[in-house]
């Protein structure tokens, strides 16, 4: 392999993670994110998991880099939980 | 475990975190250190550049035992457009002399390394545990949570990262606003180390440590690359706020960085492994909580929100170990736990942690002027281009082409503005 431009999607993939499944550690009121006109969430997550789907917020906590931007740059609220993954639950970093 | 009470928890064991408990296991106190990730560096992500004057204060001679990559030889500043690059090298062989002055670092080793000091020196390491809040009693801090277990002790030590959770749940300070810190990225690339120390022009120990500016799309902020063994560290940080303003996402940022041709041409051959994401501290001085302690708990590293940034020089992880170092020796000093908080902040001073920060107090005024981003970068390239093109046409006299350059990306009253902001930061 050689380098190249890689999609979000692609990046995540190189990571180690470990999904705790059914369980979120961020929650998202999509009621909320839909009066919300800023929407930075949909830039700065460097995971890009806030997406915009017909119309309406979508959030994946699965691939979730735990870095806390979402979090800081909701304006409305929407963000209504963050927490880190349970113990033994999500990106685990090898090489940064 | 719900029967002991330890002296001291220590919670992350990242570079803050380690460090305090190494000193407080040194120094005969019974220590629980505590790290959600699976192993210690499992959630950590940095540029990363150690400036290894920190371990010196630690215990003399202690980076010689630290898994570090490269000694750090050349300091690198790229100006960046579209296409074109002007680099500022700056050799010093001295810097790999004597007392080393900075190393990259993978922090998947190094914290790994440090936590397990802590454990030689006699503190209990657990890891994979999650701390899910403060025990209060009496108005005093008097343990940690952590799921159904509670543990106590005499003092908590919040070494929780920039996102700290125990600061906030121990009220100490309000969340972080965007405007005072950096989102950062980077992918690690794997090369080979032989092609890393040509490429570069180096020695197999020792390294390179870059910094850039104009590729962040006229946001505040810059990318970085720092060479590792065997791994190239490539990232950018900037501001969130003028990041979600400019509307392009910060993972496709980092693709026209790793794509511009001045840097592909460095990295060509190589294979992404990783892609990590962290918040960093960016207010400097003025970003520090005015509360660090109450009593039963002090305030450490990222958490604290200690970072200092020129824009040349990037430090994190050597003022969280020299915090952690002076909230250990406030522990060890006092006579009681009210005296703990009062005490650390003494040590911060007497470490001169908190002198450093504020000599550059003013700086960020640099990072709020926002053609430093674009068209300076831009500038610097196209007179570069003006100079060294040669095309069999009768050429315009050197000052004029000159004045033409500045004059295309900036007028003069912005030019006197941005001096005169640049003069008061510094």
């Amino acid at each position: 392999m050689s380098i190249k431009r890689l999609s979000p999607e692609e990046a995540l993939a190189l990571n180690k993670f470990a999904v705790d499944e059914g369980k979120p550690h961020i929650i998202v009121d999509k009621a909320i994110c839909a009066k919300c006109t800023d929407r930075a969430c949909l830039v700065v997550c460097p995971a890009r998991l806030y997406r915009l789907k017909d119309g309406q917020m979508s959030f994946e906590y699965a691939g979730c880099l735990e870095c806390g931007t979402c979090r800081v740059m909701c304006s409305e609220g929407g963000v209504t939980s963050w927490n880190y993954p349970r113990a033994s639950f999500g990106v685990s970093y090898r090489t940064s | 475990m719900a029967e002991d009470k330890f002296d001291a928890i220590v919670v992350g064991a990242g570079p803050a975190g380690c460090s305090c408990a190494y000193v407080l296991a040194k120094g005969g106190k019974n220590v629980l250190l505590v790290e959600r990730g699976d192993s210690p560096g499992g959630k950590n992500v940095s540029g990363g550049r150690l400036y290894t004057y920190a371990l010196e204060l630690i215990e003399p001679g202690m980076y010689q035992r630290a898994p570090l990559q490269r000694k750090i030889v050349r300091e690198q500043v790229m100006l960046l457009d579209k296409q074109t690059a002007t680099t500022i090298d700056y050799f010093d062989p001295r810097f790999s002399e004597n007392v080393p002055q900075s190393y990259s670092v993978v922090r998947a080793k190094l914290d790994e390394w440090f936590a397990s000091e802590a454990e030689a020196k006699g503190a209990t390491l657990a890891s994979g545990v999650l701390v899910d809040g403060v025990i209060e009693e009496n108005g005093k801090i008097v343990g940690i949570r952590a799921g159904e277990e509670e543990m106590r002790s005499d003092v908590v030590v919040a070494a929780d990262g920039i996102n700290s959770l125990l600061g906030r749940k121990a009220g100490l300070f309000p969340d972080l606003q965007g405007h005072a810190v950096g989102v950062g990225v980077k992918e690690t690339i794997e090369l080979p180390d032989s092609v890393i120390s040509a490429r570069f022009a180096v020695k197999d120990d020792e390294g390179v440590a870059r910094v850039a500016i104009g590729c962040t799309d006229g946001i505040s902020g810059g990318g970085f690359l720092y060479t590792n063994k065997g791994s190239i560290s490539l990232g950018i940080v900037f501001n969130p706020v003028q990041a979600a303003k400019q509307g392009r996402s910060i993972q496709e940022i980092l693709q026209d960085y790793k794509t511009h041709p001045a840097i592909l041409a460095l990295i060509e051959g190589g294979t992404t492994i990783e892609y990590g994401a962290h918040l960093v501290p960016e207010a400097g001085y003025r970003g520090i909580p005015e509360r660090l302690h109450r009593e039963g708990i002090v305030v450490i590293g990222d958490a604290a929100r200690f970072g200092i940034n020129t824009g040349l020089i990037i430090r994190g992880m050597d003022l969280a170990m020299v915090s952690g170092l002076a909230a250990a020796r406030a522990i060890l000093q006092a006579a009681n736990t009210e005296e703990v908080g009062p005490l650390y902040i003494d040590k911060l001073d007497e470490l001169m942690l908190l002198a450093e920060e504020r000599a550059f107090e003013n700086f960020h005024g640099i990072f709020e002027i926002p053609r430093v981003f674009r068209e300076v970068p831009k500038l610097a390239n196209e007179a570069m281009q003006f100079l060294f093109t040669v095309d069999g046409k009768v050429p315009t006299p050197m000052v004029q082409g000159l004045t033409d350059v500045v004059r295309r990306n900036m007028s003069l009253g912005q030019i006197l503005a941005d001096g005169w902001k640049v003069y008061r930061s510094l």
